[in-house]
């Protein structure tokens, strides 16, 4: 058998190796994505709102009963910085986790298949989970003036910039997780069974302070509580509170007896992230 | 309906002339102890439609997988486009569209966003994107459904929608792994249409695996696949011809005479359980010559030539039908379907 096969890339001449451009139109193209089905599934707005506001509203009204007023602050006060952080990482988790819908409905393969690097679709997933988490944060911002929380333009943007930090480590932490699970059915035990208690040990909805040790060590493991603080700390920064509110509602989380300062626990968060990305990219190169 | 392209002998496993859009040489799978693809050998033409035939769990998705990069060979090399499969993976993909058996369509998206998602992955040049996607659109008659959510789209919608997808970067290779399962006869005539007027309009090679039939006669070649190896290619008609002559069966008042009367004008003739067969070029130009030679009344006559039914039945000594659905045993399936 003398042969002609092997030997002829027929007619057309593409560029075959990796061009940045390309791969950056593909970032792009899966945020687009992440954002259109967003704002297509306005379900998920709402019941993305319903959650945080029940905790706003029926726990904040519930729980200061039972805490009281310090210097004319509150319960409510205290705890809307959490519930906004509540809302950014549910939708963060959320919008991550769709990739086991994906898988499911098959999408997943028509991207993985594709002549494009894992990063890329990994940094598009995580760039679209985090812009959307942060809108759904920033909609909280307006049931502030309703728990007597007064906001700044400063304020504002300060938000959202924690926001977008705070999404971006959930969404690569989704993303991991998900890439982990084959079955729509573990979704919601993965969620019930990460995410709340995420949510409850991050200093969301109580104080850190005065806890037992064993828990304590427990939400210094947990990476939502470096991104729960420092948003805490810019809202109540921008309040006029008294020194005996500030006392007895602390923004800071101590380790090891040293109480971290903001920028390093906003590094805590980065690192956090960047490990969530590389195995969120692991995750996903297992799949196929 | 299936235009020959005209090439070498089809007969031949490996094409020697023309480009060739996929080359495989003893290509083989294993997991564990068990090899799924052995020591497979073909080649396709540029523009030639191949069927990969066989039964579910042959191998016909494994070698559909190694030549679009998702599967490493065990040893063996494959060629898709000119490029390697292996040390040039990415290029594969690139100059090849796939519609697998399961539908990969976000359905949240419409036709047209479905399309420009894929158009990006794929580095279609942004200035053509726009025009492609009008062109495949119409391609498969979707154009007026282009805003619509895919969640809105029929079954038979949806997989145009995908050969469409796949045909979106113009690549040079389409692979439609079991395309038509699950669609009713309707749709599935009509996607072929599609099928075939890309192939003639767009000249790409079209690879595809069935376990239907009728399905692969669409084909130029077809390759039967049966626990992993190839055991007959050839075009349709060939195969069918490999099987034997068309036969028409006769019964007539006095077989005897009729025997004697056929063997004395040179037919080859066989008395059968219930009268005589005759063995023919062609069935039906046969039916009136015999009837009139035989010279007895005839009471029934059976003109038949062979199917692609025949062909497997010979080549495997099984025929395909009992090989899926709900005659196979459940672990027999369950195994299948793991491997597809």
């Amino acid at each position: 058998m003398t042969t002609a096969a092997s030997a002829s890339p027929t007619a057309q001449v593409t560029v075959t190796d990796t061009r940045i451009s390309d791969e950056i139109r593909v970032v792009g193209m899966v945020w687009e994505r992440e954002l259109i089905r967003y704002v297509r599934t306005r379900t998920r707005i709402v019941s993305g709102l319903v959650q945080p506001v029940l905790f706003l509203f029926v726990l904040g009204y519930g729980m200061s009963g039972l805490v009281g007023t310090t210097g004319g602050f509150n319960f409510r006060e205290f705890v809307y910085p959490g519930v906004v952080a509540m809302s950014v990482v549910m939708t963060a988790m959320f919008s991550a986790m769709s990739i086991v819908w994906d898988r499911e409905f098959g999408f997943l393969r028509e991207m993985l298949v594709a002549p494009v690097s894992r990063t890329s679709l990994v940094l598009g997933k995580t760039a679209g989970g985090a812009t959307v988490a942060a809108a759904q944060g920033t909609i909280m911002l307006v049931l502030a003036p309703l728990v007597g929380i007064h906001l700044t333009p400063l304020l504002v943007a300060e938000v959202i910039s924690l926001e977008l930090l705070m999404a971006v480590a959930m969404t690569t932490f989704g993303v991991f997780v998900a890439s982990r699970i084959q079955k729509m059915e573990s979704f919601q035990v993965v969620m019930q069974m990460l995410l709340m208690p995420m949510l409850f040990l991050s200093g969301a909805l109580f104080p850190l302070n005065g806890l037992p040790g064993w828990l304590t060590v427990i939400t210094r493991l947990n990476p939502l509580t470096y991104a729960v603080a420092p948003l805490r700390q810019v809202v109540f920064s921008a309040q006029n509170m008294s020194a005996a509110a500030r006392a007895r509602f602390p923004t800071k989380v101590t380790l090891f007896g040293y109480t971290l300062p903001m920028g390093l626990e906003l590094a805590i968060v980065v690192v956090f992230a960047l490990v969530f990305f590389v195995l969120a990219f692991r995750g996903l190169s297992r799949t196929e | 309906m299936v235009t020959n392209i005209a090439m070498d002998r089809p007969d031949l496993r490996l094409r020697d002339t023309g480009p060739v859009a996929v080359d495989v040489r003893g290509l083989t799978k294993r997991y564990g102890a068990m090899a799924a693809v052995k020591d497979v050998h073909f080649s396709v033409g540029q523009g030639e439609v191949f069927a990969f035939l066989g039964p579910n769990g042959a191998g016909k998705s494994t070698t559909i997988k190694m030549l679009c990069t998702l599967a490493h060979p065990t040893s063996g090399q494959a060629t898709v486009a000119g490029f390697d499969v292996v040390s040039r993976a990415k290029a594969v993909r690139r100059h090849i569209g796939l519609v697998f058996q399961e539908q990969t369509l976000d359905d949240q998206l419409t036709a047209e966003e479905n399309l420009r998602f894929h158009a990006v992955l794929y580095g279609v040049p942004h200035a053509q994107i726009d025009p492609r996607i009008a062109r495949v659109l119409d391609l498969v008659a979707l154009t007026d459904r282009r805003k619509d959510l895919v969640s809105t789209y029929s079954g038979g919608m949806a997989r145009r929608l995908e050969i469409a997808r796949g045909m979106l970067h113009t690549p040079k290779v389409l692979f439609l792994d079991e395309p038509t399962v699950g669609l009713d006869p309707q749709t599935r005539a009509l996607m072929w249409e599609d099928v075939m007027r890309l192939r003639d309009e767009e000249g790409v090679t079209i690879f595809l695996t069935t376990h239907y039939m009728d399905e692969a006669e669409y084909a130029d070649r077809i390759a039967i696949i049966d626990y992993g190896s190839i055991i007959a290619l050839d075009t349709p008609d060939a195969l069918k011809a490999s099987v034997g002559a068309d036969t028409v069966d006769l019964e007539t008042a006095d077989d005897e005479t009729a025997l004697a009367a056929l063997k004395r004008d040179g037919y080859t003739v066989k008395r059968s359980e219930d009268g005589l067969t005759v063995f023919v070029a062609d069935e039906e130009a046969a039916v009136g010559p015999i009837v009139t030679a035989v010279g007895v009344p005839v009471r029934t006559v059976r003109a038949h030539r062979p199917t692609l039914d025949d062909v497997f039945l010979h080549f495997t000594g099984r025929e395909i039908r009992e090989q899926h659905g709900e005659a196979l045993p459940m672990f027999a399936r369950a195994h299948g379907a793991r491997r597809s």
